[in-house]
């Protein structure tokens, strides 16, 4: 009798037959809403978005309800989608500095312009697992102030009004698309970038907690963190001007450090940047950090062999949609190759000891 | 899935896969960079060997995917039903009517022709990633033509086990130039990588293809003192008693008795419908 697994096809469609009745769950429960995704699950919502690297709420709650709730399932079909969809042109720079914030904090000034806004977070709640949720109580409605009407300034201006932080080298050159051009070493910072951004959360909170507990030290301070929408404008050549072609939530977090200054630069301080898609704190501020930390090199530091300062380590192990995909690959079949190991550990066996195994025995 | 194009993906994203699959026929056994776009399947199942398929097929192609030899397991399965859906291609399981054939993990056992294309599925296309983890070394040695690292690491594998170690992915040399990973075939399969057909190389997490234009020149490493040796179950195959293709070993009972069946079930299909048998073919027939 041969056992070997055949009817593939039936059994795939089986399958897939199983799992839409799994992600449905009970038909006694009411069945989730794609509005519902977005609007109460919508720090998902956002994750999906910026690992996606895909701004669409809808989709990406649509994503988050196919995926049964798995966020990296949900991420890798919005890249699956992203990847039909035609590239049009590029937008303009977002200009952070005209976000309308929601929220908008500093750890390195008591009060700066702006002011201190703590928006909706969860930094001061108490973990304590709230009950009357359970049964759907209704919200009271939170108290409501005037928005600031002009710009606020970032806190990384007055510093560098002072001289005494790092200037960012300016350019207009355009930066490379990691979405369209294969990814070389030395990638260079706007990659970097790029890649962070889309990095998995967990494995960039990973190596940004590997700087502050000792590999690659360097203390960051949260000189700002701001979460809003900006417009986004786009230059369209027949009309000569750059248009608004709708509005994204970011997050934004730039991270003032240390530094004690090396053979061509005075002691002062230096920056790491985060920018996420939606309200996406730990990423950002993670982000800001393995940035900072990548950035040995063009600050004359010391490279200590940290993981975190490795370029090529970081950015080749940060994507979620590879890395969950090679590794789940090895459930594929690999008979022919375990074969081919089979023999060679037997004969090697039968040249190391002269044995042979029971198998070769009973032949 | 009428809304996506043919083969799914969009003409220029084809173009510049063709360009990078150009190259690398120019220069065989280089490893080409190319911009790898996300596939609906996930890395590492396939998608370097879909992207370089959906990039060779025309609608006029009749297209076999096979996965360990096989047209029927899961996802050799998938991904020829892919192709039905986004590009509409005739599909075979016989070898020799297909012109563009996927594989993941061997060679055909049937001769290919100059009419045919093999497209492989790569996991990981360097072939010198386990000695030096950094891509940034290895590019340098493979410009430098610099492999002693190889061929010193094929040399502790005699002085350590009195044989070469590889028994699948084996190192070959290109034209006297490059050495290659050939992908996760078995060394059994390594002296068909010289041939008549196309051989297309394509790894999509990698985001890197390489190919091999048919009678291109392919060495498998070895001493002189210890010659590349191509090996298998030494056994005919208990369905149609080949004694010249790869086989799987099967555990048929909880007795742990074995049963050797060749991989490539169309060789063994179409070799049965010939009216040859082996060991276990009667009971087969139930």
């Amino acid at each position: 009798m041969y056992v070997a697994v055949k009817g593939g096809e039936k059994a795939i469609e089986n399958a897939h037959a199983w799992l839409a009745e799994e992600r449905r769950g009970s038909t006694d429960v009411t069945e989730l809403s794609i509005a519902q995704i977005r609007e109460q699950l919508s720090l998902a919502v956002n994750r999906v978005m910026a690992e996606g690297s895909l701004f669409d709420p809808d989709l990406a709650a649509l994503a988050i309800k196919q995926a049964r709730g798995d966020l990296i399932e949900a991420i890798f079909l919005v890249r699956a989608y992203r990847t039909t969809l035609p590239r049009f042109g590029y937008s303009n720079p977002v200009e952070t500095g005209q976000m309308a914030c929601d929220r908008r904090i500093s750890a390195t000034f008591k009060d700066a312009p702006g002011g201190q806004v703590l928006g909706s977070t969860f930094d001061y709640t108490h973990r304590l697992l709230d009950f009357k949720l359970a049964a759907e109580g209704e919200v009271p409605l939170a108290p409501e102030s005037q928005p600031r009407s002009e710009p606020i300034p970032h806190i990384a201006d007055f510093l560098q009004d002072e001289g005494i932080i790092q200037d960012e080298p300016t350019s207009d050159a355009t930066p490379g698309d990691l979405t369209r051009e294969p990814m070389e070493f030395p990638a260079g910072r706007p990659l970097r970038l790029q890649s962070l951004t889309r990095g998995d959360e967990g494995f960039v909170l990973g190596m940004a907690y590997s700087t502050q507990r000792g590999y690659a030290r360097n203390h960051a301070f949260v000189g700002e963190l701001r979460i809003g929408k900006v417009a986004v404008e786009m230059d369209i050549p027949e009309l000569g001007f750059a248009i608004e072609i709708g509005e994204v939530e970011l997050t934004e977090c730039e991270t003032v450090n240390q530094f004690k200054g090396s053979k061509t630069e005075p002691p002062q301080f230096t920056r790491g940047y985060g920018l996420v898609f939606g309200q996406s704190e730990r990423k950002s501020i993670a982000m800001a950090l393995v940035d900072r930390a990548l950035r040995w090199g063009e600050l004359g530091e010391e490279n200590l062999g940290a993981p975190a300062q490795d370029e090529e380590f970081v950015l080749s192990h940060a994507d979620n949609i590879q890395a969950t995909g090679f590794l789940e690959h090895i459930k594929l079949p690999h008979y022919v190759d375990f074969q081919a190991e089979l023999e060679l550990v037997r004969k090697l066996r039968l040249e190391t000891d002269g044995r042979t195994t029971p198998q070769e025995a009973a032949e | 899935m009428n809304e996506y194009n043919f083969a799914y993906l969009d003409e220029q994203t084809k173009r510049m896969i063709r360009r990078a699959i150009l190259k690398a026929l120019a220069v065989p056994g280089y490893q080409v960079p190319f911009a790898s776009r996300e596939m609906p399947m996930p890395y590492g199942w396939g998608t370097g060997g879909v992207q370089v398929s959906a990039a060779t097929l025309t609608p006029e192609d009749t297209f076999k995917v096979i996965d360990q030899g096989a047209d029927d397991t899961t996802n050799a399965v998938s991904i020829r039903k892919f192709f039905e859906n986004t590009a509409g291609v005739a599909t075979t399981e016989e070898t020799t009517k297909a012109t563009v054939i996927q594989t993941r993990h061997r060679i055909p056992e049937v001769k290919l022709t100059e009419d045919q294309i093999l497209v492989y599925q790569v996991p990981i296309p360097e072939p010198l990633r386990f000695l030096e983890p950094r891509e940034t070394e290895t590019r340098k040695m493979h410009s430098l033509g610099e492999y002693g690292l190889m061929h010193v690491k094929l040399y502790e594998d005699i002085s350590q086990h009195g044989a070469i170690s590889t028994a699948y992915a084996y190192p070959v040399k290109v034209s006297g130039r490059y050495v290659m990973d050939p992908s996760p075939i078995p060394k059994f399969d390594n002296p068909k990588l010289e041939m008549d057909a196309i051989q297309l190389f394509g790894a999509g997490r990698e985001q890197r293809i390489y190919a091999l234009p048919p009678h291109t020149k392919v060495v498998s490493l070895d001493f002189e003192d210890y010659p590349f040796e191509a090996t298998k179950a030494d056994h005919p195959c208990d369905l149609c008693g080949a004694k010249d293709s790869y086989l799987d070993e099967v555990i048929m009972d909880d007795a742990g008795d074995r049963m050797f069946v060749c991989s490539d079930t169309d060789y063994c299909r179409t070799r049965r419908a010939q009216g040859h048998d082996g060991r276990l073919s009667k009971e087969d027939a139930v």
